[in-house]
């Protein structure tokens, strides 16, 4: 069961068993989810979505909000500027088409930019699971705030879960070795990338807030940050986790560029650099940068 | 929503007199002016929600907040100082009685449909202008298609809109399911009786003022 069928059943489930939730679609989703006196399908309208979500967030209920990625977080930027962060209310915001999971169907339905955006905002709580487990913790602590969270589903995923909140260190190398942060469904490609390499390799799920406290406790020297949407996107809060420390930080992820290629996401995967071999390369060029430096 | 009446339509022109500065859309201000005592003083029950969407030219809503004891009357002096509570545009965490924070044109009205749908009577006021950002449609259309008997629109009509609304705004609203009723902007029983009308379905007030 993929991320967004999990999802859909969570969804469906919270309906029936929460009162306080209300779920909002347009359209995408709609019929997955099924009817339910507080599931309102608004058509293809996502700005009304977002103002919906607001206005039942303002008499008390718990929206959850859904669409395709562009849809849910482009397309109506300001109303989740203005409806939800500055009237103060709060909705859970779950999206579906992760950065290139739709390869074929071109630039119009891929946002690798929307950590990015919503982080650019305040008070987001971001997730990004790397596994369909992970939807369903994170899904549920989510519920039970009244915060905005943002939870960004994609058909990518590890093959296992990771149990823990914020940074987890899964294995860890020598004194010097790089500290690699694996975010959401990078880890599996990751581990491959560093299973032969001195390296302390972690994860995360949540890049907002980014675990500073581990990082701080965990990372220093040489950093890689691998993130499956637009490269660079948390590198700032990286550098200053580990402010008071001399750091280089090495991001990957989805290169600030129009993409103007159809294909698989496996393709677009390897093109980015954010397969196995493509960690590994960045990697080896990063240290070997290190190197030369003195 | 209605507090203790502390005083009457007479006395908002000193109060629009406190809020005096060097606010550049005084005449929107006035154009609302009508609508909103009405709403305030005479429409607006206990359990009922109001929004206002248009939030350009807020002197008439914070004279008429706090003559109706919304807002405290000292509160007018300060209009747009940095530390005043009442700015250009509200800010409804600061001025809870405006509903919504606006300023920026288009999303009151999406909110107020979900407000409508948790069951609360909303009233949302809105400009001519303020028509033009299409998100407007967005909930005009899904309001009146799914028949939301709980929310009230008030467009005030000053023609500020520079491409007009051909074949008149009441009528776009009617396509879309909802009842309408337009009045003199400036006839405070007719306004009552048009916001009060019963209605199966969304329903709109065309409040025309003369610019």
């Amino acid at each position: 069961m993929t991320m967004r069928e999990r999802f859909y059943d969570l969804a469906r489930q919270a309906l029936e068993r929460d009162e306080r939730v209300a779920v909002v679609t347009a359209e995408i989703g709609t019929d997955a989810i099924g009817p339910h006196a507080r599931h309102f399908n608004v058509g293809i309208r996502e700005q009304l979505m977002i103002g919906v979500a607001a206005g039942l967030a303002l008499e008390g209920y718990r929206p959850v909000a859904h669409s395709y990625t562009p849809f849910l977080v482009e397309r109506p930027y300001e109303q989740v500027k203005l409806d939800l962060g500055h009237q103060g209310l709060g909705a859970v915001l779950v999206s579906t088409g992760a950065s290139y999971d739709a390869a074929r169907a071109g630039r119009t339905h891929q946002a690798p930019e929307d950590v990015a955006a919503l982080a650019a905002l305040p008070g987001w709580t971001i997730h990004v699971p790397g596994h369909p487990d992970e939807v369903e913790r994170l899904f549920a602590r989510a519920l039970a705030t009244d915060d905005r969270v943002y939870i960004r589903l994609t058909e990518e995923e590890n093959v296992a879960r990771v149990d823990g909140d914020g940074v987890v260190v899964l294995r860890r190398g020598s004194a010097d070795a790089p500290f690699v942060l694996a975010v959401g469904p990078t880890l599996s490609e990751t581990l491959k990338a560093t299973a032969d390499l001195d390296a302390t390799v972690a994860y995360t799920a949540t890049v907002r807030p980014l675990d500073g406290d581990t990082l701080r406790a965990e990372a220093g020297g040489d950093v890689v940050l691998v993130e499956p949407y637009l490269a660079g996107t948390s590198t700032a809060e990286v550098a200053a986790a580990l402010f008071d420390r001399p750091t280089r930080i090495c991001s990957l992820g989805v290169p600030l560029a129009e993409f103007r290629r159809y294909g698989a996401p496996a393709e677009h995967r390897a093109a980015h650099g954010l397969d196995a071999a493509g960690i590994r390369s960045s990697i080896e060029r990063f240290l070997a940068t290190r190197r030369r430096g003195g | 929503m209605a507090t203790a009446t502390t005083l009457g339509y007479d006395d908002l022109p000193a109060l629009l007199r406190r809020l005096a500065g060097d606010e550049k859309h005084d005449w929107s201000a006035l154009s609302t002016l009508d609508v909103l005592w009405v709403l305030f003083a005479r429409v607006l029950g206990e359990e009922d929600r109001f929004f206002l969407s248009k939030g350009h030219g807020p002197m008439a809503f914070y004279a008429v907040a706090a003559a109706k004891g919304h807002i405290p009357l000292g509160a007018l002096d300060g209009f747009g100082s940095f530390g005043s509570m009442l700015g250009y545009h509200p800010d409804a965490t600061l001025v809870p009685v405006a509903g919504v924070g606006s300023g920026s044109l288009g999303h009151g009205l999406p909110i107020a449909v979900g407000s409508a749908l948790a069951g609360r009577r909303v009233f949302c006021l809105v400009g001519d202008g303020e028509l033009d950002e299409g998100s407007n449609w967005e909930a005009v259309q899904y309001a009146g298609r799914v028949g939301l008997d709980r929310l009230r629109a008030v467009v005030v009509d000053n023609r500020s809109s520079t491409y007009h609304w051909p074949g008149g705004i009441a009528a776009r609203f009617e396509l879309e399911g909802w009842t309408s009723a337009t009045v003199d902007g400036r006839d405070h029983d007719a306004l009552e009786a048009a916001l009060t009308a019963a209605s199966d379905t969304a329903h709109v007030v065309v409040a025309e003022v003369a610019r």
